[in-house]
């Protein structure tokens, strides 16, 4: 159990350091994606289902469609 | 400031701030040896007082209700917020699919994705339903059932063009639901200053742990709050896609 | 190991940070404020771990069995919802910028007009 918090919280603190090095904003949408579902993971883990829950349903659902969304408007979809 | 220049004091910064960080995490308890302070209290208590199994809807929406209303008000006033920011300006115009490629159409969805997305969304809606009415027993509640049905709504995006879409979302009904919801919560505290002792106080009769009419009022708020988080997110996920897709300058 | 979780933590702290000093793109810099706000989630669960514990739900747990910290993670669901909520009126914002100014570059946004 010890070692699977371990590998969750190295996976978060990769996944933060690559959305923050990302600098396309279409793969930065992914890269968020990413982190929110092994944020998911990690507070499964840590025996926190509803936060869990709650994690994935927002960096799934939310995040990137208004990022995509944000980028369609401000690029006029040119790419 | 030239670009080193900043690099520099950003770099000092953060160093001074590890430091403080540092000094501060030491100082918490070992991780895993939660110590036994509020928290236990409630998890011991909170079957007994609300017979909710879920501990932490008890909590959630009994013992800092008013938390979650103020949470739900804030969603409210962003959903309004964003509706004011992305209004169509003066200089702007609100166009159809047809302005921007005239005498094209709008391609069709391939079949797969319009199968995929019909299926989907009926299971979303079933699983955000449940979600939503079973969140005082098992993990999950009205916030996290209220987005799934909201993702229910935008699969229907991805099925179809936009332009099913709004008319699903430019009927009155998503705008009244969202009140609801909102209200719902607010005169559910006060029927606790009426029946109980106080603002959203739990006064309904509490039942037996474990089913599904149970733990007084929390099921009723999940409810309320379910209702409110999934029209405001397909609100506030229709104002994007208005400004992408229909909003122009006028010309 | 009981550093470890308090570390990742002050880590996507300063890596949030960090990103959003130094970044040329408002879209990034908005995505980089969700890593900073998701130190804030590992702390407080982390905070509220407790070895061999279970969660706290009781259906079919009886009430004394010990079970981590529930308060906290009430905490953490209402930080999710209003982040979200600033996340998603920051980039309504970033799409009106661009559409007064024409440009999503914070040094060149520094102008306020009013």
């Amino acid at each position: 159990m010890n070692v699977l918090i371990a590998i969750a919280l190295l996976l978060v603190a990769a996944a933060g350091l690559a959305v923050v090095r990302e600098r396309d904003p279409l793969r930065m949408a992914i890269a968020v994606s990413v982190q929110g579902v092994v944020l998911a993971l990690l507070f499964l883990l840590l025996q926190a289902p509803e936060v869990a829950f709650a994690q994935v349903v927002v960096g799934t659902i939310v995040i990137p469609l208004m990022t995509l969304f944000a980028f369609v408007k401000i690029h006029g979809g040119a790419r | 400031m030239t670009e080193r220049a900043r690099r520099t004091v950003l770099t000092a910064g953060l160093l001074g701030l590890l430091a403080l960080l540092g000094w501060a995490l030491a100082d918490l308890p070992p991780f895993g040896t939660s110590p036994p302070t509020l928290g236990g209290l409630l998890a011991g208590r909170s079957l007994e007082d609300t017979h909710a199994t879920n501990a932490v809807a008890s909590i959630v929406f009994d013992y800092r209700a008013a938390d979650t209303l103020g949470e739900e008000f804030i969603l409210f006033a962003a959903v309004a917020g964003i509706a004011l920011l992305l209004r169509a300006q003066r200089d702007e115009v609100e166009a159809t699919s047809e302005d921007a490629a005239p005498g094209r159409d709008v391609p069709p969805t391939s079949d797969a994705v319009h199968l995929a997305g019909v299926v989907f969304s009926g299971g979303a809606v079933l699983l955000g339903g449940y979600t939503i009415v079973h969140g005082h027993l098992t993990p999950g509640g009205g916030f996290q059932g209220g987005v799934v049905l909201a993702g229910a709504l935008l699969m229907l995006y991805v099925a179809d063009d936009y332009d099913t879409f709004q008319r699903i979302t430019s009927m009155r009904l998503l705008e009244r639901e969202e009140a609801v919801g909102a209200g719902l919560f607010a005169l559910v505290g006060l029927a606790g200053i009426v029946g109980g002792t106080g603002f959203l106080a739990n006064f309904l009769p509490l039942g037996t742990p474990g089913r599904l009419v149970s733990a007084g009022t929390v099921p009723l708020l999940n409810l309320a709050v379910g209702l409110a988080v999934a029209a405001g997110s397909v609100l506030i996920v229709d104002e994007f896609l208005e400004q992408a897709l229909r909003i122009r300058q006028r010309s | 190991m009981t550093l470890l979780a308090y570390a990742v933590a002050g880590w996507l702290l300063l890596v949030g940070i960090w990103g959003i000093a130094t970044s040329r793109n408002l879209l990034h810099q908005i995505l980089c404020f969700s890593v900073l706000h998701s130190s804030s989630y590992v702390l407080l669960v982390a905070v509220g771990y407790r070895r061999d514990a279970a969660p706290p739900v009781f259906v079919d747990a009886p009430p004394g069995t010990p079970v981590v910290d529930p308060v906290v993670q009430a905490l953490t669901m209402t930080d999710s919802v209003v982040g979200t909520t600033v996340l998603v009126l920051l980039l309504a914002l970033a799409i009106q910028a661009h559409k007064r100014t024409g440009t999503l570059d914070p040094d060149e946004l520094t102008a306020v007009e009013g």
